[in-house]
């Protein structure tokens, strides 16, 4: 064995980062088909049955740990690395560069950071609420009524344009995101790589549609 | 044609730099833009002037001496194309151009255009070779190749270490050049022996040196001369992982 | 006459190395240690010889101009590699090469070293495949092999057009190996500026720093010079621009005799000059005129653009002077008939100084894909100078300044006539005679530096195990020191009108016009008449601007330029001398009528070389009889 070294190597952290990322990824999958649940109909019953479980299974409840966790990873790691980038070039080039790439692929710590930002506010929204960190809302009849929550906040154009916006920024996040993963894992392949790239955009836009679809239906259609 | 000029000059490594402006007049669209610079320098000559120190020789897009951050992109407007290689017929009349030399803490600027970039030798001195001894060599055709692997190795092998790859990377990230080295070598059998040795010193010595990480922008692809593909980066990583994670030390 | 020794050994050619190498001495690993070479140049044959003389446990301390080794211009060879390995079971041996080598040379060079390097050719392939060279290859996984200019059969190694690059990352490797072990020290961006004899040997350099401007003193037990070539004499060739035959000619000042100076070979399928402002002439490999083929109009002055000439009315000049070779004619009989044409009036492009080379056939034939494998790359690089595309256009392409044959005058262990001075690759006279086979060049630099100059230097370096770290606070090493910065003083010091680029184009000028491809007994008067008068010239007027302690790259310039044109005026004494026509060295006044070069054995069947007798003191002459007892001396026809 060679010796443990404390400090992980570039390839390392982005490994790290990477799988983190891959985790999350299958996060907003899940926490996407609960919420599909409210489209129902059901006035939230389907729905709230998902969120009691969610909340109340053991097993969940590790993968909740789990998933915090690797949410912080991804974004020290992430924010670590953006300080290292920063001063491999102190001295910054006065024309901005022009090179032939994907333009979003340049801006993934700056979507990182309003991801982020946005996640403070839908966790004030959502899951503080549930931790009783912050004040229950008028409307809501309990800590876990979500549905009602969200009924409420939709019919805010407010609320419903920032989530909307911020979802096309999460958009734009995983869809370099997903691809990006597969590259740092090293899983490339002449014949599979062209599909990942496609499919990293069809995950990418799916997310997006799909959580703007709950924000629009409660915003146009669903009537206190 | 007509062509205005805006070029970092700094007169040495701890002097501040700073760009002057210069107009050419008389530039015939068949002229290299190495060329160009030759033209602009004469004439500074003689009216008294410093010429502009760039960095330069085979002049035919092989040796990797030059170098240049030509209007926002490493080399240039024209893809697959050195500095050397570039012609004025890829600017029109009346065009400004701006001209900055390679910039990242690792390439420290010696003289205006012209940079350090021994950085990479570091690199290459940590791992990048394979250990066989003069006369110790068997029969040539007694290892064979697989004829895909050897034309990937030498689509790998064919970087000139120019840098456009670190200049390009908004990280300063060394990324494509390491890679490319690995992979030659890790596609041939007689560099299969000591791949995992050599693909955990070099990176070692590419993240000491200071070099910034790769975050998939692929700009290092898109501006790299000889059109060395990101698919090496995957590789290293991948061989990475397995000289930590499988090979047995 | 009695000052030259080439140390051939005795007994029969093909026994010659083998039985010279057993009884060379040996110096053992413990003393090798207290031993330094220095190399200067780190291309294939001096990026070898320091990584092998590393290997071995010697010190080495390599010095080249560039930032890198990397970059010798050995990267720039496109075509390949030759070996007498016989992989295509076509009948090719040792001495087949060997005597193809003699024979391309128009039997100018000396047989036993040009046995030598045939025989060590496969061991060559050997390493740089141990190296991970990626030559080309079969579906089966053995190793491909082409023909190549001037010989019949294909034992050619290639690495599609990158041959020489992919050979010289092998070489660099292996040598960045030896610094990572501590064996090899490089001394980059550094210009050689003298070497420094004490008591009669070769004990060290001085260098300039180019980037502090700094004159430093280096010492060592031998020198070995790796130079490559002094093609840019010709300013405008197909040579790196930087490339220069400073630390040659300090060499050759220093009493190292200069071999058959005039011998350059000029290669026929160059892109050809567009303007004034040109800086460097393009090398299109010479692999390409296996499918192209050559040819003008007709009719003089015929302004049409290619597809509309008929195909009766082109001239396949090649294939119709020469219909046995064809296109495959060696170099110095294609650019002289390229250049035959042109002159008559034949030529095309807007100056009228080009020939076409056109893959239409070859194209039609074997379809686009097979033509894009085989030279992707060049068509690719030709049209990004032209602006034409070479698939639908033919190519025009002209003769241009690039490889010297002549050289260091060196004996069979590769030493100047300076004992412990050694010249390699390039920078010496010794294989290719007076013109040199395609491929021959990366074949020969690599022998000399892997296989060759690592024994018989180590013989030299026997004697100097009880020698210790030669000092250099010598006065040897003080009045060396000395005279280099007082050149560089008055070269700044004249601060008169004309830039070193200018004299430059002025030598160059002169050098193509009088002792290119063609010479006379009257131009080549006139051009040292022209040189002198340059010199004069030069050294009142040169303005170089900056300062001597700073990264000046145009008093690096200033200073190979001055050393040029010292050169230059060499080169044509030795080709007025030689008044046969040999190889690429072509005197109108000896030609047959048909104007094919003749040779006049029993004259000039010797070695051109010139002993430095002072600045501006016509130097000495010095033959060294060349014997040839294993081929016939025959005319050199490609008919």
């Amino acid at each position: 064995m060679g010796k443990f070294n404390l400090k992980p190597s570039t390839i390392s952290s982005k490994v790290v980062m990477a799988i983190a990322g891959l985790f999350l990824m299958t996060f907003l999958i899940v926490h996407l088909g609960i919420n599909m649940l409210m489209l129902l109909g059901d006035e939230g019953n389907a729905f709230g049955k998902a969120v009691s479980f969610m909340t109340y299974n053991p097993g969940i409840k590790i993968f909740e740990y789990v998933l915090f966790g690797g949410f912080i990873i991804h974004m020290i790691i992430g924010a670590l690395i953006e300080v290292k980038n920063y001063f491999a070039r102190p001295v910054k080039y006065a024309v901005s560069n022009n090179s032939n790439t994907s333009f979003f692929s340049k801006y993934m710590i700056h979507t990182g950071i309003l991801i982020f930002i946005f996640l403070i506010l839908h966790f004030t929204h959502f899951f503080f609420v549930k931790l009783k960190l912050v004040e229950l809302p008028a409307c809501a009849a309990h800590e876990h009524d979500f549905f009602t929550i969200t009924k409420y906040l939709f019919k805010s154009p407010y609320y419903a344009g920032i989530y909307i916006i911020c979802f096309i920024f999460l958009g734009l996040h995983l869809n370099h995101a997903f691809q990006s993963a597969f590259q740092t894992l090293g899983l490339n392949h002449p014949k599979y790589t062209p599909a990942i790239k496609v499919i990293s955009s069809i995950y990418a836009i799916g997310i997006t549609l799909g959580f703007s679809m709950i924000t629009l239906y409660f915003y146009f259609f669903y009537t206190l | 044609m007509n062509i205005k000029l805006k070029i970092w000059r700094q007169k040495n490594a701890q002097a501040k730099g700073k760009f002057e402006n210069y107009s050419l007049e008389d530039v015939s669209p068949e002229m290299g833009f190495l060329e160009m610079l030759d033209y602009l320098n004469q004439k500074l000559i003689k009216s008294g002037g410093e010429p502009v120190a760039y960095e330069h020789d085979c002049r035919e897009g092989i040796c990797g001496s030059c170098g240049m951050y030509i209007n926002g992109r490493p080399h240039g407007p024209e893809a697959k194309t050195t500095t050397c290689e570039l012609r004025m017929r890829s600017f029109k009349d009346g065009d400004t151009i701006t001209i900055e030399p390679f910039r990242s803490r690792m390439f420290p600027i010696i003289k205006d255009l012209l940079i350090d970039r021994t950085a990479f030798e570091k690199i290459l001195i940590a791992g990048g070779f394979i250990s066989a001894d003069t006369g110790s060599a068997p029969e040539a055709n007694s290892i064979l190749v697989c004829k895909k692997h050897a034309d990937k190795a030498f689509d790998m092998a064919t970087c000139i270490g120019c840098g456009a790859c670190v200049a390009a990377c908004k990280n300063s990230s060394a990324m494509l050049f390491v890679s490319a080295k690995i992979n030659q070598y890790a596609l041939l059998p007689q560099g299969k022996i000591e791949a995992p040795e050599r693909v955990k010193k070099m990176v070692a010595k590419m993240d000491e040196l200071g070099f910034g990480s790769c975050s998939n922008t692929y700009a290092c692809e898109a501006e790299c001369p000889k059109g060395i593909s990101v698919s090496a980066i995957a590789k290293m990583n991948r061989e990475f992982l397995h000289a930590k994670l499988i090979a047995e030390d | 006459m009695t000052k030259l020794n080439a140390k051939i050994p005795s007994g029969p050619l093909s026994e010659k190395w083998s039985n010279y190498k057993n009884s060379l001495r040996l110096v053992n690993p413990a003393n090798k240690k207290r031993i330094d070479v220095i190399v200067i140049g780190t291309g294939l044959s001096g990026a070898s010889a320091s990584s092998t003389l590393g290997e071995m446990g010697y010190n080495v301390k390599t010095f080249c101009y560039q930032d890198t080794p990397r970059r010798a211009h050995s990267v720039a060879a496109q075509g390949g590699i030759n070996a007498a390995k016989n992989y295509k079971n076509d009948g090719d041996s040792v001495f087949r090469l060997f005597y193809d080598m003699i024979k391309g040379g128009d039997f100018r060079a000396r047989e036993a070293n040009v046995y030598r390097a045939a025989e060590v050719s496969n061991d060559v392939i050997d390493h740089y495949v141990a190296l991970g060279v990626p030559f080309a290859r079969d579906y089966s996984g053995y190793i491909d092999n082409r023909s190549f200019g001037g010989v019949q059969v294909s034992r050619t190694f290639y690495a599609k057009g990158q041959t020489g690059q992919q050979c010289v990352l092998g070489t660099y490797s292996s040598l960045l190996r030896q610094v990572n072990k501590g064996t090899v020290k490089l001394y980059a961006r550094r210009d050689v500026l003298d070497i420094v004899i004490v008591n009669g040997k070769a004990r060290g350099v001085i260098t300039r720093n180019l980037v502090t401007g700094e004159i430093e003193r280096h010492s060592a037990h031998a020198v070995v010079l790796a130079t490559g070539g002094y093609g840019t004499v010709y300013y405008l060739s197909t040579l790196a621009v930087n490339s220069n035959a400073s630390a040659a000619w300090a060499a050759y000042k220093k009493g190292a005799f200069f071999g058959n100076p005039s011998f350059v070979q000029i290669h026929p399928t160059s892109i050809p000059v567009l303007n004034d402002f040109q800086s460097k002439l393009t090398l299109m490999s010479e692999s390409l005129r296996n499918d192209g083929r050559v040819w003008v109009p007709k009719q003089k002055g015929d302004k049409r653009i290619p597809k509309d000439i008929p195909e009766e009315e082109r001239d396949y000049y090649l294939e119709r002077r020469y219909p046995a070779f064809g296109n495959l004619v060696p170099r110095d009989v294609a650019s002289r008939a390229a250049k035959e044409r042109c002159d008559a009036g034949y030529g095309v492009g807007p100056t009228g100084l080009s020939v076409y080379l056109d893959f239409k056939d070859a194209i039609n034939k074997q379809g686009q894909k097979a033509i894009e494998n085989k030279y992707g790359n060049l068509f690719d690089m030709y049209e990004k100078i032209s602006g034409e595309n070479p698939y639908k256009t033919p190519m025009r392409i002209y003769p241009a300044g690039h490889y010297t044959m002549g050289g260091l005058w060196v004996d069979y262990n590769l030493m100047t006539t300076v004992p412990g001075l050694y010249a390699i690759g390039e920078s010496n006279f010794s294989d290719h005679g007076a013109n040199r086979l395609g491929a021959g060049s990366l074949m020969q630099c690599s022998c000399d530096g892997f296989f060759i100059l690592p024994y018989t230097i180590s013989d030299y370096l026997a004697d100097d195990i009880r020698t210790g770290k030669i000092p250099v606070d010598t006065p040897e090493f003080d009045d060396a020191e000395k005279s280099i910065k007082e050149k560089i003083q008055r070269i700044l010091s004249v601060n008169g009108k004309d830039t070193p680029l200018d004299y430059h184009k002025r030598l160059g000028k002169i050098m193509w016009d009088y002792c290119g491809m063609v010479r006379n007994e009257e131009g080549l008067k006139k051009a040292i008449g022209l040189l002198s008068d340059l010199k004069v010239d030069f050294w009142n007027n040169i303005k170089v601007a900056g300062k001597d302690n700073e990264l000046n790259l145009e008093l690096e310039k200033a200073l190979r330029v001055a050393d040029f044109i010292e050169l230059a005026k060499l080169m044509c004494i030795d080709a007025l001398n030689r008044k046969e026509s040999c190889g690429a060295h072509f005197r109108e006044e000896s030609q047959t009528e048909n104007g094919e070069a003749r040779r006049q054995d029993e004259a000039y069947s010797f070695v051109a070389a010139w002993e430095h007798k002072g600045d501006d003191v016509e130097p000495e002459l010095h033959k060294e009889l060349l014997v040839f007892e294993n081929v016939e001396l025959k005319e050199r026809s490609y008919k």
